[in-house]
């Protein structure tokens, strides 16, 4: 019976394994057309393994060309890493105040918060496009900043964690004559390291992947992310795949590298929206 | 004697002043002090647009004019709206996106969630393998598809011409085919999002439910339907909600394959207020497009708690 039960699980697993390499084709192809010349790129049947070699051609070509692509890589680290911080800041400390803190209104205010999160962020773009404009915030770093610095949904998430957080340490602390910020940060947020590994991450991965934030807010080459650095090299090289498969590599792998050393965290970040729903 | 009255005097002042700053009114104000920035950020961020855009949507306004070109217009955008033959593609489009997208996506997902969780080995690298191309940016998939999809070069149509077919699709390139080149592209990024989902409720399912069932000699699809799949309800219900808000709100790939093209045969609501917002510069019709989407998803998601609360008590 036992040994029946491994017959058709090895089955399964053969199967499963042809249908994720299936699956991933895209992006192996992806891969394997930005090591070619382009001429060799749309041949038919595809060379998996390419003959010849033009990886460092198309590297330079993406890295040290015209718009090098390390400027991108710059602008998206330094978009995300600021967003990032900020979020598990604000965020942790309205949580901690929604979820540690008695005072009156409170549970008030965080359903008010809540609410906020059905409009779409789409439907609000026409309004905080004009308002970035007249701050004198349009075309610059600081105005998509602004936008991101914190979020509703991580301080729903984190005030969910923190309620997990037994109030003994808090009394314990305040009886040492711990004041409420020394509370905060010495005894809440070690506590919350978990949840904001996992918010960090996820909002990380977010900011980016955005697109949509900064195609809207910023004009000036220099400032672009990585993802609007695409958007260049899909209209610059249109008939050079090779270059753009290069390009579009280089913006997958290190997030795919980072998934994959980090992927416990990241599965459990996605995860946690759906099991609270 | 004196002494005495000072001495006395000291606790009373003390207790008139603790009076006003008792623990409780300081730790309101400390609570206010640390939801501050998120309450200015709400303030700035979400309720002023909220109301901006509400006034907005009832003006005629080219943001090229400067304020003074601002007029009030009444009912105007949203006449113009109903009228508006871009929009109305645009919602038939969501629509017909929408009905692809999330019950193709679902029953995909679930069907390899099941079989990820239960039948196979090295679970943990079919996870990662699924969910790439949820991870990577979904502009750089873009940029992959659209070679894989271009008409004549591209690797796609070369194997349908090879295998005989004459005339292959022109995918992204065809209004025939373009929003459902969209769909395809959106499945593949988006169902390694789906099977993480299933799977981490699945985790949650007691082994013994399957071990008493198929003692009773339930089968293995017995066991899916009475067992797994009621089991899967509410996740059902949560991924099938932010699925379709989610449907609903589709822009980037679209923005940069097609830019609602060919000849508007992929254009969706996000993007129409793209147009008319940042492209045209009309922030008044821009913001009753915007409210048109807003009504839907807020709809949708009001819809959706009544439906959890139901699952929830049932």
């Amino acid at each position: 019976m036992k040994n029946k039960l491994d017959i058709s699980k090895t089955l399964f697993t053969i199967g499963m394994l042809v249908l994720s390499i299936f699956f991933l084709v895209p992006l192996i192809w992806m891969m394997s057309a930005a090591f070619k010349f382009e001429k060799d790129v749309m041949v038919f049947p595809i060379q998996w393994i390419p003959k010849d070699w033009n990886l460092v051609e198309n590297f330079k070509a993406v890295w040290m060309g015209d718009i090098p692509f390390y400027k991108f890589y710059f602008n998206s680290i330094k978009l995300a890493a600021i967003q990032t911080l900020s979020t598990l800041i604000f965020s942790s400390m309205a949580a901690f105040a929604f979820s540690k803190l008695q005072f009156k209104g409170r549970d008030f205010v965080f359903a008010l918060v809540l609410s906020f999160m059905i409009i779409p962020e789409q439907a609000t773009l026409v309004p905080r496009f004009i308002l970035i404009k007249w701050l004198g915030l349009y075309n610059t770093h600081e105005g998509l900043i602004l936008m991101g610095l914190f979020s509703i949904y991580f301080t729903f998430l984190m005030r969910q964690y923190m309620l997990g957080i037994s109030n003994e340490y808090i009394e314990a602390a305040k009886l040492d004559g711990a004041g409420y910020f020394k509370i905060y940060w010495s005894i809440i947020l070690p506590l919350c390291k978990p949840i904001l590994a996992t918010a960090g991450i996820i909002k990380f991965i977010w900011i980016w992947n955005d697109y949509q934030g900064p195609l809207i807010f910023l004009l000036n080459k220099d400032l672009y992310p990585i993802t609007l650095g695409l958007q260049l090299f899909k209209d610059d090289y249109a008939d050079n795949f090779a270059v753009l498969m290069m390009a579009s590599m280089s913006a997958v792998i290190p997030l795919v590298v980072v998934f994959i050393i980090l992927q416990k965290q990241v599965i459990k970040g996605i995860a946690l929206g759906g099991v609270k729903g | 004697m004196e002494n005495k009255v000072i001495k006395a005097s000291v606790p009373v002042s003390y207790v008139h002043k603790k009076a006003f700053w008792t623990n409780g009114r300081k730790e309101g104000l400390i609570g206010w002090l640390f939801l501050l920035p998120e309450i200015i950020g709400i303030l700035l961020l979400y309720l002023f647009p909220l109301v901006f855009s509400l006034v907005l949507s009832f003006s005629e306004w080219n943001l090229v004019g400067g304020l003074q070109a601002i007029h009030f217009a009444g009912f105007d955008n949203f006449i113009k709206l109903f009228e508006d033959e871009k929009v109305i593609l645009a919602l038939k489009n969501n629509f017909i996106f929408t009905i692809f997208t999330v019950p193709i996506g679902m029953f995909l997902a679930i069907i390899l969630a099941v079989i990820i969780h239960t039948k196979v080995y090295m679970s943990s690298y079919f996870k990662i393998a699924f969910f790439i191309p949820y991870i990577s940016s979904i502009i750089a998939i873009g940029a992959v598809w659209s070679a894989l999809f271009h008409p004549s070069l591209g690797p796609i149509n070369q194997f349908l011409t090879g295998v005989g077919i004459e005339n292959p699709p022109m995918w992204l390139a065809s209004p025939k085919t373009s929003l459902i080149s969209i769909i395809i592209i959106t499945i593949w990024a988006g169902i390694g999002y789906q099977i993480i989902i299933y799977l981490s409720s699945l985790s949650s399912i007691p082994e013994e439910l399957y071990e008493a069932a198929s003692i009773d000699g339930a089968s293995q699809l017995q066991q899916f339907f009475k067992i797994t799949l009621p089991l899967l309800g509410p996740t059902n219900v949560f991924l099938f909600i932010t699925l379709l808000i989610g449907s609903f709100k589709v822009f980037d790939l679209i923005a940069f394959l097609t830019q609602g093209g060919p000849n508007n045969s992929s254009t969706v609501i996000v993007f129409r207020i793209y147009e008319e917002g940042f492209q045209q510069f009309n922030m008044g019709y821009a913001s009753a497009i915007s409210w048109l989407l807003f009504i839907i998803v807020g709809v949708i998601t009001l819809i959706s708690w009544k439906l959890q609360k139901r699952f929830v008590h049932s």
